[in-house]
């Protein structure tokens, strides 16, 4: 049962982000990465973690979501016109593409397959409130809270009218 | 899903997504749609994260996803803040027209 949900899931996030970069319409892009977000936080909770399953949903698909589509119909965007882009610059992204998954794949390939049964595993909220408040990474959660400010601050005087 | 292929199937997943994502990038002329298409590699890395961190047992891979959202989030913020000054400038969100500094 699990098995067949995790391969749908992977069918549609993979089939929903070639949406994503096939679609002219800014808009449909947005909607089939909507697609895409929330079949991988299904993945995530198939691989035991439903906090980040959770947060996914949340805050990407949520917030950063909409997000994107708020600015889209801030801008009325139209959709990209037919003419494509010079072939050179094309065929250099599928070369660069190729090149970044092929280097990735080998990469993963050479990791060592173990046949041996997962570890217990246990990332329960609580769980991961533990290790995220340590020592370890305490320091490490305030910088991304001035990281946010500073993202808050920055992004209200780069779309203000006057520079 | 205690299976360890899942793990390896979760990682290719994530591979692929990264490299849609990568392709995305340079096909697509609309700043917007390519930021998107950055969204989508940054979740492939997020997948394999998650991956990882189920087959080693240990929780920091999950701690790094979440700090790979928090900075995903203010890099949406303050790219989608850039693409609104661009457009106010140039009046298009075509990646072509955003020539001034060229080599």
């Amino acid at each position: 049962m699990d098995a067949i949900l995790f391969y749908v899931c992977a069918a549609v996030a993979v089939g929903s982000a070639l949406v994503v970069i096939g679609q002219r319409n800014p808009m449909y892009s947005a909607f089939a990465l909507i697609v895409t977000l929330c079949s991988m936080s299904v993945i995530f909770a198939l691989l035991g973690s439903p906090f980040i399953a959770v947060l996914q949903v949340i805050v990407y698909a949520g917030a950063i979501m909409v997000l994107f589509l708020f600015v889209l119909m801030l801008l009325s965007v139209r959709s990209e016109e037919d003419a494509p882009r010079s072939g050179g610059r094309t065929l250099r992204g599928i070369a660069l593409a190729l090149v970044t998954l092929l280097v990735l794949q080998t990469g993963a390939v050479l990791l060592r397959r173990s046949a041996a049964p997962l570890p217990e595993f246990d990332a329960s909220t609580r769980r991961m409130a533990e290790v995220l408040f340590s020592p370890h990474f305490l320091y490490v959660f305030e910088a991304t809270s001035i990281l946010i400010l500073a993202a808050l601050v920055g992004a209200v005087v780069l779309a203000k009218k006057e520079l | 899903m205690d299976h360890p292929s899942f793990v390896s199937h979760a990682v290719l997943l994530s591979l692929v997504l990264f490299g849609l994502g990568t392709l995305g990038v340079f096909l697509r002329r609309n700043v917007i749609t390519v930021l998107m298409c950055v969204e989508l590699m940054l979740n492939g890395v997020n997948l394999a994260f998650v991956a990882f961190s189920r087959q080693a047992g240990s929780l920091d891979g999950q701690v790094l996803v979440f700090f790979v959202m928090v900075v995903a989030a203010a890099e949406a913020a303050v790219g989608l803040a850039i693409v609104i000054a661009l457009h106010r400038h140039r009046d298009t969100l075509d990646l072509d027209a955003f020539n001034l500094m060229k080599g």
